[in-house]
């Protein structure tokens, strides 16, 4: 086999399946998907859920994980914020002519590793090549299939006043690690992505707690932009203490140095959590007692009033909204 | 983190409240001049802790809401030329031109690319030999001794495909500019730090003199941005209008000696294009002489479609990023504000940048503007 | 024309240098500060140094925000 990926691979002939057989399955074979039929079959019982997310992020190398890191978190953490058991995956790749096969196997070794942690398997799959130039370097789609337990209920729209806003841990480390590799916005940072498999520590929570509302992963637009979409979906207010947003120093020094603001940069291994405030002390010392939770805080309340908004109270005692992201974030120099 | 955290201790922001409650007895109206400090007060919820009596208006201080269009219609064409590397700060890749952004013609194709630093744009130039770069060159006196240090040094170790598009702009001037206009009625000014470590205190002392305007230089911290006020309440109610530091960890009476010799090394002042105000004398900088094989704008002039003007495009319609950059009006009081024209759909560079008023307006809006608005939280 | 952070110098070499706060590192010019010393604080803007922190200064500002802190307080 050669050392780079060639369009003959995506082709569906001879060197296709030398692809499939040689560098796939090593890393991924597991009897459903061994079988290497057109379709893969199973049985479930009860509610499923169901998602799917495509992951194009730029570099696919970055510290604290990898582009296959993220196709199983990203997913897995999806599933886990309906309270399913995250169970089966599909993984498609999209590969640019030329990519390094040996960077392959570095990407397909975190697949193993962060299905295996999370407790899913990969049961079916896809594999294209593109012409150089027409993908950047590799594009993965991930879709999921989990189980609900019976009783559960949770929805963005079901935050009511009185609720507590549980943050698990630091925000902005993913976007932070991620941008600061760039071209043109390179720094030297200690911090890692948080990419993580979240299910768990949410499967921990289930069990301490039947009143928790709502649950969401604050990727793409950070920690404000979920919780602008909980206020506007369940149609309430939701007032933050910012002093109370745990956040790493390196990510916050980062963030001073180009402008961002740290609760519209992305996290892949966080969850918000919209609770019963009864409930909220012992949800939150389970969190604590996991590893991906050690830093988990109570950051705010449900209210009323300002409906539809997030109200970010400073420390300073004066207060503003938050709006959702909007655009993307750019470093500004004023 | 030092020199940041110490400058945001909530017990000395109550302490300044306090105080600057003490000694306000009238209704007064304070502008900050700086972009950064309009974000500062919308992110600290400044209006908040000041009593009622002490206004507040944005001014014309955020560099790329004061871009002519016809500039950024230099710097769009010039991404739209086959070969180029466009380099630019952040903040200008979605403000709309006559026709366009650069952000759109990145999409169409053009290779625009958001640096940190010059540093970063002459080592792409490196790295690319057979491609112009241009970088384009927003800011103020903050900046100019940056992009001057970049074409010094590509002149140094003779870098010779990196060019400067520069739409340098000075401070002082247009300060001069708008208090002559006389348009509208401030008691004090709340001045740029960041330009002042650069230009010192003296260039401000027109304004108490021929004005009678308080003015006092600010740091970016909310204690600084208290103090600040603190200072100006107290000229104006003394009747004593002056010159003061308020951010003297920063700034020196003498500005940096090293920095002003780099911008008059590179640079020679000119007339400015100042969106939403007009051309305003002497107020902007041009690559001189001696620099002038990196201007982009001469460089590339043979291959540019149309010659570059200083005309200005009109604004569309309704938009009234002039009259706020000139503190005329506030963005509540623009038609457009929240309707045609948000964060989303920007119509003017006030909602486009991050450090207009009208983005700030809209991502740090206070609930006391809010119709919601009910009591204290 | 204001994004300045304080930055901490670490070391030197010719006309640059490696400045930290909070951990994050990078290599930054010096040519508008060339009497900075290591261990001195900077202001950093677009990778730049554009001035030295006063540490004097910035003692002296605090001090009197205590001051009027204090005060305030009994005036009211």
């Amino acid at each position: 086999m050669s050392d780079a990926i060639l369009l003959a691979h995506g082709s569906g002939g001879r060197l296709s399946h030398e692809l499939v057989k040689a560098k796939l399955l090593p890393f991924l074979a597991n009897p459903m998907l061994n079988r290497l039929d057109d379709s893969a079959i199973f049985e479930a019982n009860g509610r499923l859920s169901f998602t799917t997310d495509s992951y194009v992020v730029n570099p696919i190398f970055f510290p604290g994980g990898d582009i296959g890191k993220l196709a199983v978190c990203g997913t897995v953490n999806d599933l886990s914020m309906s309270g399913s058991k995250p169970a089966y995956l599909s993984l498609s790749l999209i590969i640019e002519e030329g990519f390094s096969l040996g960077e392959l196997d570095l990407i397909l070794q975190s697949v193993k590793t962060s299905a295996e942690e999370a407790e899913v398997i990969i049961i079916t799959g896809d594999t294209k090549v593109v012409n150089r130039g027409q993908a950047d370097k590799l594009f993965i789609n991930t879709s999921g299939i989990g189980i609900i337990p019976d009783g559960v209920d949770i929805s963005g729209a079901n935050a009511r006043a009185g609720d507590k806003v549980i943050l698990s841990g630091t925000v902005g480390d993913h976007g932070i690690a991620v941008m600061t590799q760039r071209e043109g916005l390179k720094f030297s940072v200690p911090v890692e992505s948080d990419c993580t498999p979240l299910n768990k520590l949410v499967a921990q929570m289930l069990q301490v707690s039947t009143k928790i509302h709502c649950l969401r992963d604050p990727t793409r637009g950070g920690l404000a932009t979920t919780l602008n979409e909980f206020a506007q979906q369940s149609n309430v207010g939701i007032i933050v203490e910012e002093d109370r947003i745990p956040i790493a120093e390196g990510v916050r020094a980062a963030c001073e140095l180009l402008g961002f603001d740290p609760v519209y940069v992305a996290n892949e291994g966080k969850l918000v959590a919209i609770v019963e405030p009864d409930d909220a002390d012992r949800i939150l010392a389970t969190m604590k007692e996991n590893p991906y939770g050690r830093n988990a805080a109570i950051i705010g309340r449900i209210t009323n009033d300002y409906a539809g908004k997030l109200i970010m109270k400073t420390k300073l005692g004066s207060s503003r909204i938050v709006d959702m992201l909007t655009g993307e974030l750019l470093p500004r120099i004023c | 983190m030092k020199f940041i955290d110490e400058y945001q201790n909530s017990e000395l922001a109550k302490g300044l409240a306090r105080e600057i409650a003490n000694h306000s007895t009238k209704p007064i109206r304070l502008m900050e001049f700086c972009g950064g400090h309009t974000h500062a007060i919308m992110r600290y919820g400044i209006r908040q802790l000041v009593p009622r009596t002490v206004e507040m208006r944005s001014g014309p201080g955020c560099p790329v809401c004061v871009t002519a269009t016809s500039d950024l219609d230099k710097a769009i064409a010039l991404a739209q030329l086959p070969g180029i590397i466009i380099t630019t700060f952040g903040d200008m890749i979605r403000v709309p031109g006559s026709y366009s952004t650069l952000q759109q013609a990145k999409a169409e194709g053009a290779d625009v690319r958001v640096v940190y630093s010059t540093l970063d744009a002459l080592e792409i130039a490196k790295a690319n030999p057979k491609r112009s770069v241009v970088f384009i060159g927003i800011g103020f006196e903050t900046t100019a001794p940056t992009i001057a240090a970049s074409i010094t040094k590509a002149y140094q170790e003779t870098v010779e495909n990196f060019y400067v598009l520069s739409l340098l702009k000075l401070t002082p001037p247009v300060m001069r500019a708008l208090l002559n206009l006389g348009e509208v009625k401030l008691d004090g000014i709340i001045g740029p730090g960041h330009v002042s470590v650069i230009i010192g205190s003296s260039p401000y002392e027109f304004i108490p003199k021929n004005h009678n305007i308080a003015f006092a230089i600010s740091g970016f911290e909310a204690l600084d941005i208290l103090l600040c006020i603190d200072k100006l309440v107290r000229q104006i109610e003394s009747g004593h209008p002056k010159v003061e530091i308020a951010y003297s960890r920063g700034v020196r009476p003498e500005g940096n000696a090293k920095a002003l010799e780099l911008m008059n090394e590179a640079f020679e002042v000119d007339d400015a294009n100042w969106r939403g105000i007009g051309v305003v004398s002497q107020s902007g900088l041009k690559i001189n002489e001696k620099y002038r094989r990196f201007d982009a704008e001469k460089a590339f002039a043979a291959l540019l479609r149309f010659s570059p003007s200083d005309e200005p495009a009109s604004e569309s319609k309704g938009c009234r990023c002039g009259d706020i950059l000139r503190g005329v009006a506030t963005p509540l009081e623009c038609k457009l504000f929240g309707g045609l024209c948000t964060a989303e759909h920007p119509v003017g560079p006030c909602m486009v940048s991050s450090e207009g008023a009208c983005a700030a307006y809209c991502q740090y809006e206070s609930p006391r503007d809010s119709e919601n608005f009910g009591g204290r939280i | 024309m204001c994004l300045a952070i304080p930055v901490r110098v670490v070391s030197i070499e010719g006309d640059e240098a490696e400045a930290e706060i909070g951990g994050v590192k990078r290599r930054v010019s010096i040519v508008l500060t060339p009497e900075v010393r290591v261990g001195d604080y900077v202001l950093l803007h677009t990778g730049y140094a554009i001035g030295v922190v006063d540490e004097a200064e910035a003692e002296e500002t605090l001090k009197l925000l205590e001051e009027i802190a204090r005060l305030s307080e009994v005036h009211r």
